[in-house]
């Protein structure tokens, strides 16, 4: 590839990388439209002219939203939500893995875990029978229904599992000589050495947590229960309804929905998503890799 | 003493995988005895000790229901289109960006395309419902040219090349980046050889790189095996409405409705049994292929 380049091949060059950049904007000028769309004069989005800039700037829709309780309420669930559940999920994965990665002769049974676990991962008693346990359980409205029943991630159980593996025996052996004992070990030597691993799932757990919203949305009946992405999805549904009426129905229901106020919801609800994203993109690659290592 | 050592650390192995072990079987085994209902006609104040058995009728009734088969080919069509589509897709875009020496813009490019993977199907689904009513941004584009708005959600015309560029949207950075994995594996030794031997740009590609990364191809459709009838829930969920249940209603979002809108528990079900079970067979002869073909395993 150290090639001279002729002038073909550099005008091939420039093309493609027309091309990629082209693709690369396409990709996010939905998201920035609706950016714009939020910080648009109500009016102006109702005509339909905005498109890439806000069309007479206004902070307007932020002001509104301040004051939408019900936002905030939702945008509290989910916050509390990935908290509990990025928590429960970080241990949980740790406490599974870790006695899953010894060879069977040391945890009898340990081969039988592992199957159910797939197990469990691959199939699934469908829709009505999981919502009939947990409704059973009278865990409906509340807030262990969207942090408990996923508690366990087996996906990435078996990404840690893996990676443990892979950790030098001669680490283990010497704690245990030390004296340590089993937790002592995992917790100075396993937590550590895994910790880049660890957080590459905690941080996709975390995503997860925040992105649900079906849970959300039939295991709460009260709607000051939902999280956040349930309560966007409310929205949405109202605005599909909108996108079907003609032009005439459209306008007349324009008068009562309000377009930039829900284009800044839902901006203003991709945030934390933007927040972390330069950490997923560092562990990202490091996640794929990850789940490739196999001993 | 050292044999006694060893017990002593196997109970408090057996005490970590407590917790994880019973919310399992609270939550995904116990729900399988559940399973029950699809053979029953359910009535939740009995319980599935009093309702009545009905063998497979809850069954036949599926075959009989003249949705059925419509539902049936929508989520095999979706599915399959969707799964073809993204292993072309990603690879033309890994490829061609593959091709590029500038390293910070590769990077940005990357950081670009896979930031939907990231963000909930609501979200999105919110932003594309909000470019494509009747007064949208893609309308007003549309109007530029003198054509007609078109209702793109009330379509059945439309709605289902929507969900699959949709997919692609959303999914083709997280695939692209894979595939840039396996080419950047590609031992250099190899282009260098093939350039001293006088090959092109074009030759290089059908010889070198395609080659390098077929293994990665195969496994990547060997595995998608497993998802033809995963059409994608959230996103038919938070896209389709009633005017286009001809062509957009899928397996999943119909035992949504039968059983959590319409309470026929049974029927729903059923229907979810049948599914979780063609599913769970796919995914088992995909492993298989995939251990076979690519050398893979799961662990």
């Amino acid at each position: 590839m150290v090639r001279s380049q002729t002038w073909v091949s550099r005008t091939a060059n420039g093309v493609l990388i027309g091309f990629l950049a082209l693709t690369a904007l396409l990709c996010l000028a939905p998201i920035w439209h609706t950016l714009a769309v939020s910080l648009s004069d109500k009016s102006a989005a109702a005509a339909g002219i905005v498109y890439a800039w806000p069309v007479k700037f206004t902070w307007s829709s932020y002001e509104k939203l301040l004051q939408d309780s019900k936002f905030f309420d939702a945008f509290y669930v989910s916050l509390k939500r990935v908290a509990l559940g990025g928590i429960i999920n970080f241990a949980l994965t740790i406490l599974m893995a870790y006695p899953l990665s010894k060879q069977a002769r040391q945890l009898p049974g340990r081969n039988v875990v592992t199957w159910v676990l797939v197990f469990t991962m691959l199939f699934n008693a469908g829709l009505i029978p999981w919502y009939m346990t947990i409704s059973k359980l009278g865990m409906l409205d509340s807030i262990w229904a969207l942090v408990l029943p996923g508690a366990v991630p087996i996906f990435n159980v078996i990404l840690l599992l893996n990676f443990f593996r892979g950790v030098p025996k001669e680490l283990e052996e010497s704690a245990f000589v030390d004296g340590a004992g089993p937790w002592r070990t995992l917790l100075q030597i396993y937590i550590p050495i895994g910790l880049p691993a660890l957080a590459t799932v905690t941080l996709f757990s975390i995503v997860g947590h925040w992105n649900s919203f079906f849970d959300g949305l039939i295991l709460m009946n009260h709607p000051s229960n939902y999280p956040l992405q349930t309560y966007i999805q409310q929205l949405v549904v109202q605005l599909n309804t909108q996108s079907l009426m003609t032009a005439e129905e459209a306008r007349k229901l324009m008068e009562i929905s309000n377009k930039t106020l829900n284009a800044a919801k839902i901006f203003v609800s991709m945030i934390p998503i933007l927040i972390v994203y330069p950490f997923l993109q560092r562990y990202f690659i490091h996640g794929i890799v990850l789940g490739s290592v196999k001993e | 003493m050292i044999a006694m050592k060893n017990t002593r650390n196997t109970m408090h192995y057996y005490l970590m995988l407590l917790p994880g072990l019973c919310l399992i079987t609270l939550f995904s085994i116990v729900p399988m005895i559940g399973v029950v209902i699809a053979f029953q006609r359910f009535i939740p104040a009995k319980g599935i000790g009093g309702s009545p058995w009905v063998g497979w009728d809850n069954f036949t009734y599926m075959l009989q229901l003249p949705d059925s088969k419509q539902i049936f080919i929508n989520t095999l069509l979706i599915a399959v289109l969707k799964i073809i589509a993204g292993i072309i897709v990603p690879l033309a875009f890994a490829l061609m960006l593959h091709e590029i020496r500038l390293a910070f813009f590769k990077r940005i490019v990357q950081t670009v395309v896979y930031l939907p993977h990231f963000l909930s199907w609501v979200i999105l689904s919110g932003v594309i419902i909000n470019l494509l009513t009747l007064d949208g941004v893609i309308n007003a584009i549309l109007s530029w040219f003198g054509a007609e708005p078109v209702m793109f959600l009330a379509s059945n015309f439309w709605f289902r090349p929507l969900l699959i560029i949709s997919d692609v949207w959303k999914e083709f950075g997280f695939s692209t980046i894979i595939y840039l994995a396996a080419l950047t594996a590609i031992n250099p030794v190899q282009y260098e050889a093939a350039v001293i031997d006088g090959a092109s740009r074009t030759r290089l590609l059908y010889h070198v790189t395609l080659p390098g990364i077929r293994p990665t191809i195969v496994l990547l459709a060997t595995l998608s095996l497993g998802n033809v009838l995963n059409a994608g829930f959230e996103q038919v969920f938070t896209l389709y409405n009633p005017l286009v249940y001809e062509t957009a209603d899928i397996i999943d979002t119909y035992v949504y409705r039968v059983g959590l809108v319409d309470r026929q528990y049974g029927l729903a079900t059923a229907i979810g049994l049948l599914k979780s079970v063609i599913g769970l067979v796919l995914i088992v002869i995909s492993y298989r292929l995939a251990a076979k073909f690519a050398n893979y395993r799961i662990f």
